[in-house]
Parts: C-alpha cells; sequence; structure tokens
C-alpha cells in the first residue's frame, strides 16, 4: 500500500506581507475613525486619488518610480546583511550631480540621458561607499554612519544650491531645468495627459531586472548573499568579505541615487533646499514589505505610490490628514519587523491543517488495511 | 569675544540639554541589552504630547500648564516605547528595524494627531519658560555669566536626573545589575535575576527621557510643536557612541554638539567667524560624530550583549 | 557513611539519546568525588540536574538523607549546591567584588568596600589569593575561576561541584586549584569534580564515579586503584566496527608543518612549537580532549586564524600567511567542526551551497555569469553521490535537512573536489551508524586515492578505526606521534589525559 504524504504548508514572506499590510490598514481605519471620518470613505478617496484617472495613474507610476529605486537601494543593501538609512543623502548627492550636469551639458539626447544617469549613478555610489569603507575597515555600524551623511549632505546641499544653482524666485530652491534636459518625455506627458510622470519609470524598471539578474545570475550576486546570509560560511569559503561589503554599499549607494536623478530631474525639474527627502524612510517600507526581492520592491513600491500619490485627494475631499498615508506605511513596517509573530501564527495554522489531513489518511490506511486483514 | 560667549553659552546650553537627556535614555536602554534607534520618534512624541497638554490647559492653568506638559510628554514617551520593548524583548524581532519603525511611525503619527487639531499640523503654545538668572551664582566671574545666567529650570531639572542617573547606574545593586544585562546577561540570569523586566526598565526609561527631551524643547527655544527634531535623536545616538556609554562621556559629547551646532547657527552674525563658510560649521557636527566613531568603533566600549536578544 | 549528596537511579533522555540512564552517584560528607567519563558520556548532563538546570525523567535526589526537587539554580543555591561552570558566567568589565555580590548585594545602595573586605577574607581562609578590585577583563583566566569558587563561597555553599575546571588552566594554576580543593575539604565542605584527566584524579580525589555513554560503569577508590584501570573503564568498550582498511601506501609529504605558533582568543598560544606531516596515501588522526588546541591549529591550516611564527607548506606551496581562497585552490579540502557556523549557508539552496568553494571560475561560471544547469548537474551529482536527502531536492533549502544529510552535504563538497588534503574535524558528530560507516568509507576512499587526510576527532575509536597514525594534543601542544598497529587506546587515553608515554603507566 503506498503512503501518500501530505504536502507540507509552510507561510512564506508573501503571506507575510499581506499580513502586515492588511493589519497597516486596518490601523489607518481606526485612525480615521477616532478623528470621526468614515474609514471606508476616507480608502475610497485614498485609492481614487492615486488611480481615478490617466493622468494620477501617471503620478501613482511617478512617485512610485523614486520609491522602487530607494526599495532597490535597501533591499539590495539588506540582502548582503547592511542596513542602508543613508538613501536620502546618497538620494540628494545623486540628484545634485544630475541637476548639474542638466544645467550644464549640452548633448544629443541619447548620449546626454547616459551622461545624466551615469552621474547621478557615481554621485549615490560615492556616498555610499564611504559608510561601506567605515564600516568594512573600522567597524563603523553603518547605521550611525549613514544617518551622518544624510546630514552632511542635506547641508552641503543647503548651502550648495544657493550659492550656485540659484533660482530666480524663491531662496530655497535650485534653478529649473530645461524640460529637455530633464527626464520628462513629451509622448509620456502625453499620454499621461500632462502628470509628472517620466522617463525615471524605465530605469526604475530597467533597475529592478538588473539587479535581479545581479542577485540570480552572476557570481557577484552569488557573493554578495553569501555574505549577508553567513559571513562565517562565506568567509570559510575563500569569499572576501570586507570587499563586499563595500561593494554592497557602493550598489546601494547607486541605486539610491538613481532615485535621485528620478525625483529631481524627473519627477520636478529642481532641488528644494532644507528638505530631508522622506523617500528615503519609504525605501525602507518598501524593501521590508517586498522582502528584500527585486520583484517584491517593484509590487510594493506600487503599492505605496498609491497610498502617496492619494493621500492628498483624500485630505481634499475628506478631512482626513495626508500624514494617514505615512502612519500606515509606518505600521506596516512595526508589523513586518515583528514578524515573527505573523510566521508562528500561520505555521502554527498550517500545522494544524497538515496534522489534519496526515490523521485522516492515518485513518483511511487504517481502515484499508483492516479490510485487507478480512480479506485474507 | 568675551560678550559673545557669554550671549551664545545660554543658547549653547538649552540647546545641549534636551540631547543630553535623550543620550542618557539611550545609555540606560542600550546598557540593559536592548538598542534603541528610535530616540527620534520618542523625542517627537514627548514632543508633541507636551504640545497639546499646555495648549488645551493653558488657559486654565497659565504658568503651571508648562511642567504638566513635561510630565505628560515624560509618559507620553515612555508608553510609546513600549512599543519597541515588546518587539524587541519578547519577540526577539531585529531591534534596529523595531526602532526604525518607532521613528516612522512617531513622525506620521504626531503629525496627523496635530493637523486634525489645529489643521497646519504645527502647535503653538502661548508661553515658554522665562530665563532666569540664578542668584548668587551669577555673579560668580566666568562661570557665573556663562553658565549661571538666563538659564531654564528645566536644564536644572535635566542635570538633576543626569546626577540622579549616574548614582542609580553606579553606586546602586539595581544599577549594578542592570549594567550586567548588558554585559553578560546569562550570568545574571545564572544570579537568580530577571533579565526581561531589567530591559523592559531600560527601555521604558528610554522613551521617558527622550519624551522628556522634546518636552523641554518644546517649552524653552522652541514654542512650537513643527513636525520634526531635526536630528537631534539620532545626534543624541552619536553622542552616546562618542560618550563611549558613560555618563560623564555623554555629558561632554552632547555638550561638544550643542556649542557646534550653535556657533553655526550664529556664524553669520559674528564677524569673527563669518568668513568661514556656513556649511563648513553646519557639516562639522557630522563629520566630527563620524571621526569619533572611526575612532572608537574598533575597540568600542558598547555593552557587549547590546542588541542581542536573550 | 554520611552521604551528603544521593543521586539514585537518574534517566535523562533527549531526542534522540539517552544522555543518563539509571546512573547512581553518591558523595560522602568532606569528601572529594570525581565523575570519570569522555566527552558525550552523560556527566555534564547530570551536574545540571543536580543544579537545577535540567529535570530528570526518573529518579530521585537526597540531600543529606532528605528527598528534594530542584527546579532552578535558585534552589539549588537555597540547598547550598554550587557549581563552577566551565564556560564562566562573568561580566568581564566589572571587578571581583562585583561579580561576586552580583544577585546578592545586600542592600539598595552598594557597599562594594565591606563586600571586598568580606571577599578578602573569604579568599584568605580558603588559599583562593584573589584582589577584589581588579577587573575580570585584567586577571588571569585560573584567576576566573577563583572568582566562580568565591561566588559559591560567598553564598554559603556547603556543596561545589567542578564542570571540568583543568580544561583551561596550564599546569601551575592546575596545582594550586588541587591546593584549594583540599583546603575547602578541610573546612567541611563536599567537592565534586567532573573531569577526564586521570593524572589529577589521582593527585586530589577520593573515590571515582565511572561514567561511559551514559551509564553508570562503577565506583572506584582512587587511592588503590591504577590509573591504568580507570582508563580502561572509562573508554573500553567492544570496537564496533572496525573499517576494512587495506595498508597504507604512504607517498610525499603533502601537509609539512614546522614549528607552529598560533595564538588563541584568549590572548595565550593555543598551539606551541608543533611539527607534523601529513604524506599522501596516508590518514592521520589528531587524538585529544576538546580545547587542547585542535581548533587553533585547524584554523591556522585553512586560514581563519593567522599564525604567530612557524611554517605551513602544502604540497611545496608555502601557504603560511595564504588568503583562504589560495588555499581552497592549491589543494586544501575542509569538512569543519561547526557546520552551521562554517559549514554550510543555512537559508540557501543545496546547490549553492555546494558551490559556494567554486562558483567563480570555469566551468561553475563564466565572465561572471553562473552557469546555472552547470551548477544543477553539479549539485545532483554530489547529493546523489553521498545520498543526502532532502525535501525538495537540490532546491532544498540547507536549513531544512537533518544534521546527518547536511555533514554528508558538506563531505561530499569537500571529497567531490577533490583535494590533495582533506582536513575532516569531528566529521561523523551526530550522526547516526549508517552515515558514519559511509563517511568512514570515503575518508579511506580519498586516502586510497593517493591524497592525504587529517582527522581531528574527540571519539577515540573514530581515530582508532580510520588512522594510520595518531598525533597527541594536549595543551597546544604535539605529545607524541604513534604509529595506529603499535599503540592501543589505553596508552593513547593515557596521552590525551596529559600524562606523557615515558612515564609509563601505572
Amino acid at each position: 500500500m503506498k503512503k501518500v504524504r501530505t504536502r507540507e504548508l509552510k507561510s512564506n514572506a508573501f503571506l507575510v506581507a499581506i499580513s502586515a499590510v492588511l493589519l497597516g490598514l486596518i490601523a489607518g481605519a481606526i485612525l480615521m475613525a477616532s478623528i470621526g471620518s468614515n474609514p471606508f470613505t476616507g480608502f475610497w478617496y485614498l485609492f481614487r486619488g492615486g488611480l481615478m484617472n490617466i493622468e494620477r495613474v501617471g503620478n501613482t507610476l511617478a512617485t512610485s518610480t523614486t520609491l522602487m529605486l530607494v526599495g532597490l537601494s535597501v533591499a539590495f543593501a539588506f540582502k548582503t546583511g547592511l542596513f542602508n538609512i543613508g538613501a536620502s543623502g546618497q538620494m540628494l548627492v545623486g540628484g545634485l550631480c544630475a541637476t548639474l550636469v542638466a544645467h550644464h551639458v549640452i548633448l544629443p539626447r541619447p548620449l546626454y540621458l547616459v551622461v545624466l544617469i551615469l552621474s547621478a549613478l557615481l554621485g549615490g555610489a560615492l556616498w555610499g561607499i564611504i559608510p561601506g569603507f567605515l564600516k568594512a575597515k573600522f567597524n563603523v555600524h553603518e547605521v550611525v554612519a549613514t544617518i551622518m551623511m544624510n546630514w552632511i549632505a542635506y547641508w552641503s546641499i543647503y548651502y550648495f544650491v544657493p550659492a550656485y544653482l540659484k533660482g530666480p524666485s524663491l531662496e530655497t530652491e535650485s534653478a529649473s531645468i530645461a524640460i529637455s534636459q530633464s527626464l520628462r518625455a513629451p509622448w509620456l506627458t502625453n499620454l499621461f495627459k500632462g502628470s509628472y510622470m517620466n522617463l525615471g519609470f524605465f530605469v526604475a524598471i530597467i533597475s529592478v531586472l538588473v539587479i535581479k539578474f545581479i542577485l540570480d545570475k552572476t557570481t557577484l550576486g552569488f557573493e554578495l548573499k553569501a555574505v549577508g546570509s553567513n559571513r562565517f560560511c562565506a568567509e570559510y569559503a575563500g569569499i572576501k568579505v570586507n570587499r563586499n561589503v563595500v561593494i554592497s554599499m557602493m550598489i546601494a549607494g547607486g541605486l539610491a541615487g538613481l532615485a535621485g536623478l528620478s525625483f529631481y530631474t524627473g519627477y520636478s525639474r529642481n532641488m528644494q533646499i532644507g528638505v530631508m527627502p522622506s523617500q528615503g524612510f519609504d525605501g525602507i517600507a518598501v524593501a521590508l514589505l517586498g522582502a528584500s526581492n527585486p520583484l517584491g520592491v517593484l509590487f510594493s513600491s506600487l503599492f505605496f505610490g498609491i497610498l502617496q500619490s492619494g493621500k492628498g485627494f483624500m485630505n481634499a475631499m475628506t478631512n482626513v490628514p495626508p500624514e494617514i498615508a505615512d502612519t500606515i506605511i509606518a505600521v506596516i513596517i512595526y508589523f513586518t519587523a515583528t514578524s515573527v509573530l505573523f510566521k508562528r501564527l500561520w505555521d502554527g495554522l498550517f500545522k494544524r491543517i497538515t496534522q489534519k489531513r496526515e490523521r485522516e489518511l492515518e485513518e483511511e490506511t487504517q481502515a484499508e488495511k483492516s479490510v485487507e486483514k478480512e480479506v485474507k | 569675544m568675551w560678550l559673545t560667549l557669554t550671549r551664545i553659552f545660554p543658547y549653547a546650553i538649552a540647546y545641549t540639554i534636551p540631547m543630553l537627556v535623550t543620550s542618557l535614555g539611550g545609555l540606560y536602554s542600550e546598557r540593559s541589552g536592548v538598542t534603541n534607534l528610535g530616540l527620534e520618534g520618542l523625542m517627537l512624541v514627548g514632543y508633541f504630547a507636551s504640545a497639546i497638554t499646555i495648549k488645551m490647559t493653558e488657559a486654565t492653568l497659565g504658568i503651571q500648564a508648562l511642567p504638566l506638559g513635561l510630565l505628560v510628554g515624560v509618559l507620553a514617551g515612555a508608553v510609546f516605547s513600549l512599543l519597541h520593548a515588546f518587539a524587541s524583548i519578547n519577540l526577539r524581532a531585529d531591534q534596529v528595524i523595531s526602532g526604525t519603525a518607532i521613528n516612522m511611525l512617531a513622525a506620521a503619527l504626531t503629525v496627523y494627531l496635530a493637523r486634525t487639531i489645529s489643521g497646519s499640523g504645527n502647535v503653538r503654545i502661548l508661553m515658554g519658560i522665562v530665563r532666569k538668572n540664578i542668584p548668587f551664582f551669577s555673579k560668580i566671574p566666568i562661570i557665573g555669566p556663562l553658565f549661571f545666567s538666563q538659564t531654564y529650570w528645566t536644564t536644572w531639572l535635566c542635570l538633576l536626573i543626569w546626577a540622579l542617573s549616574w548614582i542609580l547606574l553606579y553606586k546602586t545593586s539595581f544599577g549594578l545589575r542592570l549594567r550586567a544585562c548588558g554585559e553578560h546577561p546569562s550570568a545574571v540570569a545564572s544570579a537568580g535575576v530577571n533579565v526581561h523586566m531589567m530591559r523592559y526598565f531600560g527601555v521604558v526609561m528610554s522613551g521617558a527621557l527622550a519624551g522628556l527631551g522634546g518636552s523641554v524643547i518644546l517649552i524653552t527655544y522652541s514654542g512650537e510643536f513643527n513636525g520634526t527634531v531635526a536630528g537631534l535623536g539620532f545626534l543624541s545616538i552619536a553622542a552616546l557612541i562618542f560618550g563611549q556609554w558613560k555618563p560623564l562621556g555623554i555629558l561632554g559629547a552632547t555638550f561638544f554638539f550643542g556649542i557646534a551646532t550653535t556657533i553655526a547657527n550664529v556664524s553669520q552674525v559674528i564677524p569673527s567667524l563669518s568668513v568661514v563658510p556656513p556649511a563648513i560649521f553646519k557639516v562639522f557636527p557630522y563629520v566630527a560624530t563620524l571621526l569619533a566613531l572611526v575612532i572608537f568603533s574598533k575597540h568600542s566600549a558598547a555593552p557587549k550583549a547590546s542588541g542581542e536578544p536573550f | 557513611m554520611s552521604h551528603v549528596i544521593e543521586m539514585l537511579n537518574i534517566r535523562k533522555e533527549f531526542p534522540g539519546i539517552v544522555a543518563n540512564d539509571d546512573i547512581t552517584l553518591q558523595v560522602e560528607q568532606g569528601e572529594i568525588h570525581a565523575i570519570l567519563g569522555e566527552n558525550g558520556a552523560g556527566k555534564s548532563t547530570l551536574m545540571s540536574i543536580l543544579f537545577g538546570l535540567y529535570h530528570a525523567d526518573r529518579g530521585q535526589i537526597l540531600i543529606r538523607g532528605k528527598e528534594v526537587h530542584i527546579n532552578s539554580p535558585n534552589d539549588a543555591n537555597d540547598l547550598g549546591i554550587g557549581m563552577v561552570h566551565q564556560h564562566f558566567q562573568l561580566v568581564h568589565n566589572f571587578t571581583v567584588t562585583e561579580n561576586i555580590i552580583l544577585g546578592k548585594e545586600g542592600s539598595f545602595f552598594l557597599d562594594r568596600k565591606s563586600a571586598s573586605r568580606k571577599i578578602k577574607a573569604l579568599s584568605e581562609k580558603y588559599g583562593l589569593n584573589i584582589d577584589p578590585d581588579m577587573m575580570i577583563e585584567n586577571i588571569t583566566v585560573g584567576m576566573q575561576q577563583r572568582v566562580e569558587i568565591l561566588k559559591m563561597l560567598y553564598r554559603d555553599a556547603e556543596i561545589l561541584i567542578f564542570d571540568e575546571p583543568t580544561a583551561v588552566l596550564t599546569p601551575q594554576e592546575i596545582d594550586d586549584l588541587m591546593g584549594i580543593m583540599r583546603n575547602l575539604v578541610a573546612e567541611g565542605k563536599s567537592v565534586i569534580l567532573i573531569t577526564h584527566k586521570l593524572n589529577e584524579i589521582k593527585a586530589v580525589a577520593d573515590r571515582c564515579t565511572i561514567i561511559r555513554r551514559g551509564k553508570f560503569i562503577g565506583v572506584v577508590d582512587v587511592k588503590t586503584t591504577s590509573q591504568a584501570k580507570m582508563a580502561s573503564m572509562m573508554v573500553g568498550r567492544p570496537v564496533n566496527f572496525k573499517v576494512d582498511k587495506k595498508p597504507a601506501q604512504v607517498g610525499r609529504v603533502i601537509l609539512d608543518i614546522h614549528d607552529l605558533q598560533v595564538m588563541n582568543n584568549k590572548k595565550m598560544l593555543g598551539v606551541k612549537d608543533f611539527n607534523l606531516s601529513v604524506k599522501a596515501g596516508e590518514i592521520v588522526g589528531i587524538a585529544g580532549v576538546d580545547g587542547n588546541g585542535q581548533t587553533e591549529l585547524i584554523e591556522a591550516i585553512t586560514g581563519l586564524r593567522p599564525v604567530e611564527s612557524g611554517t605551513i607548506i602544502l604540497d611545496g606551496n608555502d601557504i603560511t600567511n595564504s588568503p583562504i581562497r589560495k588555499r581552497n585552490e592549491v589543494g586544501v579540502g575542509h569538512i569543519p567542526e561547526d557546520r552551521q557556523k562554517h559549514g554550510l549557508v543555512m537559508g540557501a539552496s543545496l546547490s549553492d551551497n555546494v558551490a559556494i568553494k567554486e562558483f567563480y571560475h570555469a566551468p561553475f561560471s563564466k565572465h561572471g555569469i553562473l552557469n546555472a544547469t552547470y551548477l544543477e548537474d553539479y549539485a545532483e551529482k554530489v547529493t546523489t553521490q553521498f545520498d543526502v536527502r532532502s525535501g525538495e531536492g537540490i532546491s532544498s533549502q540547507a536549513g531544512k535537512l537533518s544534521g546527518g544529510n547536511q555533514q554528508k552535504l558538506i563531505v561530499g563538497r569537500e571529497v567531490v573536489a577533490d583535494p590533495e588534503l582533506l582536513i575532516a574535524v569531528q566529521p561523523t558528530r551526530g550522526l547516526d551508524v549508517g552515515a558514519i560507516e559511509y563517511i568512514h568509507s570515503q575518508l579511506v576512499a580519498h586516502r586510497d586515492k593517493g591524497h592525504a587526510v587529517l582527522l581531528v576527532s574527540f571519539e577515540l575509536d573514530e581515530i582508532f578505526n580510520l588512522s594510520d597514525r595518531i598525533a597527541v594534543m594536549n595543551s597546544g601542544e604535539l605529545i607524541d606521534i604513534v604509529k595506529t598497529n603499535e599503540t592501543d587506546e589505553q596508552a593513547v587515553g593515557l596521552m590525551m589525559a596529559g600524562v606523557k608515554h615515558k612515564e609509563g603507566a601505572q
């Protein structure tokens, strides 16, 4: 009599992510209710604000672009065992490099775009390599180091922009770059009826694919993942751990630099000083929700893009403050940090289901055996 | 020159004290074995809670609203920190992520609630602490004008808390046990002490003191809640590392940051300093922190078991 | 005959193993009672039950004739039982006094001065010689151990358990410790000494209970029992599986170690003046009790630890300071002691784990791009050949495999790479009989292919089964190296215990 084994059900990252999102949305609903607003209308307007018409979809995609790139940056660092809170600073530096190129470099469009993208990539990479090096060589914790780098970038931009990139109107803005020098493309703007949608979206999608390729298919990705997963075994196997820490932060910084590119020369066409880009922290949420997986990041950035893009509309139509979106995001992070709880819950549930199935199978087998005996 | 110093010292001190008390909170937490990166968020919580308390009671209570606001800020920070404590101690979550979640949650939630109250997200209070010269002490040559004139009473409160903490941590059996939890929790457990309880105390203290820090900002130099503490919470963590997790060390480190930041703020109006580009001054505290981290991280005196669930 | 402690018919099971099988221990008031057994015999489990860290499945414990239930270390402390652990529970940056009073400070405000005075008096009473105001990280290991002893005395322990206390001491410190134990019983305390070191038992114990593989073998009077007899009771067992082994066909020198000195984590020399050579076609087994420098030696050879002085030459190449990858390329294979820390990436697939040392060159990858097909085929080859069982084949997560299958995977990976020198550290730890036999046959096959095998094991019969020559390590030094067919387990057991061959068995 052949014995059929029941398939083991196990919780996985997707389930944990869904659980966290649900709890975040529930928390949001509670908050809305607590100020006297109807949660259903609140969410209705929130999601409509992001998706209602083609222009809004364009804005959502444009917002998601920056989140996707920062999310990739943080996710990549996580995969290799590092916590990159410095994405904001890396965005600023990458964005500054791109802005400078946009103001001073005139080239045929395809070549120009390459130079523009490279400049942001290198700027961000530089800003990432510094804390990476400090960690590898001096064991400086990357969390505090990257936060310091954030503020150094912030203040450098604060003084650099008015000094060298002064805008004609406001003191707090850089001079706008010409549309032809930005990532805006006429066909996109037409397609999405005048939204902020820009070529940065394709940069982001391509980055997702490139990072996925690196992680899944290359020796570099293999090494970096090994170091992130078990640095002792990596060392035992001959992998140079410190070198990989530096490379990892360099790539993560580069990705955040691209986020700066998409935000400062795509979504908007100037840089505002005195603002620490919040996407740097939202990117952490994107990465965590996407389980540090490039495709997961893609989808979670779209989700968060909807929230961020729609909150203004929701605020206009109801009296719910737009910070609800940030609150929901923060709650989601908290629950992914405590994902242990979910894993236990789901695993416990699955265990009970599996045990029940196995018991039923046992009973069937026993019944068949006793029939066989009788026949004999 | 002298006049300048006497003019900026009170500001420097006012800027230092919230950082000092927050860093002290971080000390409690890390020394008990829990990494707490959420100090920024906890400060915000205290900042916000004290702002709305004072706003709601200043009409009826007058100047008494201020200490009440302070108290509420402390309690709010303590309660909010329970989220981090529960996640880190009972659920053994990644403490860095949990702390970051606290920051994000506080930042979003406080502005959300502030908006529902005031529409703009800022909460302005009508009065702050009136600065006073300490009688007799302010007449002492040199240190009098520097440290004892134009002071806030919260400064003395926080310094008292700092001093009492020093005594608690180093002169009592409770402090001995708390510090042991951050170094070798199994040794403490085998001595019959409840490590989890100790760690809860450490985290809740950090919440209370960071909440105090935020409240002090409000009633001393800020005057209104504006949704951010501009990285002061993270600077407090850096001061903790810079001060090598010792009370005297963080006193020096936070004062260093306080002076540096104040100089940066006033550099444009002081002739001798205005020749240096202001960017240098602004960036200086952070660069200095990085240098300090480089020097101190190799053989860091960090509590050995901090960050590891027990 | 008054027994201060009686542990009667103790049984303790863990999943898959019976650690204590009907063991009886009776300790008299005022004696030093030794518990002798090999690694894994069950001694520590028994004492953990006495100290309240575990509960026995069956059996009774009596203290001075009264039955007691010991549920936690606090209960044990209240009953006057104290344990000096093998791994010290000391806070490195506290003083001696602070460590001793931790948990028993006496008052809210610390009174370090009077505590120090009490401790100083206590230390003088028992000949412990300690400066109460020194920081733990600044005192020697021997002194740290004395702090652990004082901790117990400060809590008025009457019965002191020492768990392998001399594992980390220098010979002089061992003598001091023996003296301290004699002082303790002179003052009316009773001492239980867990150890595998025969000459120390001879030096200081009154009686000795011998445990082997979880079973009680006997109690002897130390004065009238020879070391040889105790050794044979400790290790003597029918050798179950002899590996079918042709005589060694020895060739050129593959591994050559000269005057090697390696520091350990305690900033002392873990390996001293070590000289060894391993030739092609032979298996050299390093015998010794865990903690005598084997770990540091292997880390030095494999590149995980730097060398203070001396040379390591592999097949003519000086690899003393080479990076790890270079050593792998030159022909070093390593089955590590800790399969979870060094051996495998638990969260990665089997195929990734199998490729972890080779992925960076052809045919595993080309121009930086992994050759997924080759990786899969290679992993299939290894897992099939070595019978690695997993839920989802080569894409299973390594962490989901049983310990035995994990080990087979590691052994497979290392053997298939065909290194000139295969280092195997505790290769059959925790494995069932079938897996053990298979791995043993693989090691012999590797040697028969004309390669060199260096085996480190804490199981004496494994050493005897596999090795052509046996090198014995004790305290970081090479005690002696002998041909397997010219010695026996008793002799090697004595060497492992630190007794040099020349001094002869008594």
